[in-house]
């Protein structure tokens, strides 16, 4: 026996009247929220994609040479290949002399073994002597690198559309001629000391802050408000002030005959003529990243402490227990949220840091970050410069996953 | 925080030690800001305080950076200032808009997947600039934006957003939603609701989105120098370029209006964020 349905007063049943008054409103939300939605996913999470896909595209040698790629298919790999596949590569060659792209070609095949360079430039010089027939031949006679396998080998090496070769250059490895992962040479593995600096510094910044911001969100948490107000522009003005007026005010103060400077001297630390470097090196990205990240420390630090009661100290010290007893088994794990905020806020800001480091960090003080913009806008490398780019968003988005599980991204406190 | 008379010597001694530690943070944060501008009254070309300066003599001082930053004829500035209030200007209005409606269907309970949404939406104030900027820079590049104020506007939106996101939620979260339910039972339709009683109670949140898009925009550097050809340079790219060359007197004079203006926009942030506390407070 079905229950007497309830109607609603235009006849239609109340539930099947509530849901759609339900449909209606979650429809309503989602229209609300879609111009903005469509708008990050156009300008932004598909140029982000794109970017990924620039990172591992590697098309253009199989584009720029289409026949000889064609006419390896059949070749094993181990002696030298036959007649058609150097037809095809003198095609090629001379579909490019024509156009003038051949240069494109060299950067990419040297980069897979050297000797390239000269072997594609010589070839190109000499290609309208070569006869038709016999092409094998002439080429060897050209040049000695074409007799020689591991040469072809490297060429057929090129040929995949996708590669993740500057993944392994960003961790300082390469593929060898056989294809397996090996590690660069010695006196090129610059990457991976740049991704233990990126991370030492966001590391020391972090803690510093931590260090520096606990005591005074303490304060400005415990102080009546009139006073509190007043302390807290010192924090909230600088979080306001342009970053390059901030970086440029360390500048200032760091410069080898800045105040600071001065000081060291007046102190009698360092004389006058051996003023100590405090800028252009990693010192100089400490100081400064430290001063202009505190504020991200201080408030979500501080929103959390202005929560907790001081009737609970006062009630741990009616207990009997000292002010550092009730401090650790009271205070302090009351504030682990906000120790949790802010470090990772403050941990994923310094990790992509660019503009500071880039004033004030000089070579030895540089970070990840700048070497994205190296080569971005000066060795144009920009697959390279994705590639970079991709293994610092893997890293930034794990944090921020974090940090959504454990804060929830809907409780970040502005100001 | 004055200590009652009977507290033992090395709580005392703890205390002052805390004190003393909090002052220096203090002055550690502040104290940077405040020795940019005796120099940008330096009467000499170099970056340190010379010995007139600090004897307090007038003729150390002038206004003659001031004067090379507003009618130096080699100085940019006047164009930079120029870029970078109609970027400013447009993205701000453009950010407030999209995040301010995006922030009232968040904070609907009907809203499906909240948390996902939120996370997308706010991700280009966590994803670093350096990333942002390469990504729309290919992409501006692509559909032919690239060194035009419209590309820069457009990337300024999407950086400024996810505040307004943050500062409109954060207000709606405090609000009253019989009252919308009144006005609908009243007979008002929707966008008058919106218009008449919704907006002008999270008005204050809104403003204060506004503010930290405006200045978002106002500040941000990485992603104009992909962008930004030699038309569209903005105040930030010019600071940019002098500290790369060399500290010039200039720029202190460029920056110390910067503090100005940024003090300004504290001390409205603050007495709007009161404001809605009050606001708040009454809620309750």
């Amino acid at each position: 026996m079905s229950k007497e349905q309830i109607l609603s007063s235009d006849g239609i049943p109340l539930e099947q009247s509530l849901k759609k008054a339900e449909r209606k409103n979650k429809l309503k939300a989602v229209l609300l929220v879609a111009p903005l939605f469509l708008f990050i996913l156009i300008i932004y999470v598909f140029p982000i994609g794109d970017m990924l896909f620039r990172s591992v595209d590697d098309r253009m040698i199989t584009k720029m040479l289409p026949k000889t790629f064609k006419a390896m298919e059949s070749w094993d790999g181990q002696d030298l290949p036959d007649e058609p596949v150097y037809k095809a590569i003198y095609e090629d060659l001379k579909y490019l002399k024509e156009n003038k792209t051949y240069g494109k070609i060299i950067a990419r095949l040297n980069y897979e073994k050297s000797g390239f360079s000269s072997l594609i430039k010589k070839t190109v010089r000499k290609l309208k002597k070569i006869e038709e027939g016999n092409y094998k031949e002439q080429f060897i006679k050209i040049h000695k690198r074409w007799g020689q396998p591991e040469y072809l080998v490297a060429l057929r090496n090129a040929a995949p559309n996708w590669s993740y070769a500057k993944y392994l250059k960003g961790v300082d490895m390469r593929f060898d001629q056989n294809k397996n992962i090996v590690q660069v040479e010695e006196d090129r593995r610059i990457y991976k000391i740049l991704w233990m600096r990126t991370i030492n510094v966001a590391f020391w910044v972090t803690l510093f802050c931590f260090v520096l911001a606990y005591p005074i969100s303490h304060l400005l948490a415990t102080l009546p408000m009139k006073y509190s107000n007043l302390l807290m522009i010192c924090v909230l003005l600088p979080f306001w002030t342009s970053l390059l007026v901030r970086t440029s005010s360390w500048m200032v103060l760091l410069q080898q005959q800045g105040p600071i400077n001065d000081l060291i001297v007046w102190l009698g630390l360092a004389a006058d003529d051996n003023r100590p470097e405090l800028m252009y090196n990693v010192i100089g990205t400490f100081v400064a990243m430290t001063q202009i990240l505190l504020p991200f420390m201080v408030l979500p630090l501080y929103s959390v402490m202005k929560t907790i009661s001081p009737s609970l100290m006062r009630a741990g010290k009616s207990l009997g227990g000292t002010p550092l007893v009730s401090f650790v088994k009271i205070y302090f794990p009351l504030t682990i949220p906000g120790i949790g905020a802010g470090c990772l806020l403050v941990f994923i800001l310094a990790i992509g840091y660019y503009i500071t480091p880039a004033l004030v960090g000089g070579a030895s003080g540089s970070l990840i970050s700048n070497t994205i913009a190296y080569h971005m806008k000066s060795s144009l490398d920009w697959a390279f410069a994705s590639a970079l780019g991709t293994m610092l968003l893997v890293g930034v988005l794990a944090i921020y996953w974090v940090y959504n599980k454990l804060v929830g991204i809907d409780n970040i406190k502005l100001g | 925080m004055a200590l009652p008379n009977h507290t033992p010597l090395n709580y005392r001694i703890w205390h002052y030690t805390y004190l003393t530690f909090c002052g220096f943070v203090f002055f550690f944060l502040i104290a940077p800001l405040f020795v940019i501008l005796p120099l940008s009254f330096n009467a000499e070309q170099y970056i340190h305080f010379s010995a007139k300066m600090l004897a307090l003599d007038p003729e150390g001082f002038s206004l003659r950076w001031y004067e090379d930053m507003i009618y130096g004829t080699k100085n940019p500035w006047g164009l930079a200032t120029k870029n970078s209030l109609i970027i400013a200007f447009f993205a701000t209005i453009g950010s407030t808009i999209l995040g301010t409606v995006a922030a009232l269907g968040l904070s609907s309970r009907h809203m499906p997947y909240k948390a996902a949404f939120m996370a997308l939406l706010i991700s280009p104030m966590i994803v670093p600039l350096i990333i942002s900027g390469t990504a729309i820079f290919f992409f501006m590049a692509k559909v032919g934006l690239a060194a035009t104020h419209t590309g820069i506007v457009l990337s300024h939106i999407i950086l400024g957003t996810p505040f307004v996101v943050i500062t409109v939620t954060a207000t709606l979260s405090g609000f009253d939603h019989s009252v919308t339910r009144a006005a609908a039972s009243l007979g008002s339709n929707p966008v008058n609701t919106f218009m008449k009683i919704t907006l002008p109670l999270i008005m204050p949140g809104v403003i204060s989105g506004a503010l930290f898009a405006f200045v978002t925009s106002f500040d941000e550097v990485v992603v104009v120098l992909f962008l930004a050809g030699l038309e569209n340079t903005t105040i930030p790219i010019q600071m940019w370029v002098g500290l790369r060359e060399q500290l010039s007197p200039t720029i202190m004079a460029v920056a110390t209006c910067l503090i100005v203006m940024s003090t300004l926009i504290l001390v409205t942030a603050e007495l709007l964020r009161r404001r809605s506390e009050r606001l708040r407070g009454i809620n309750r």
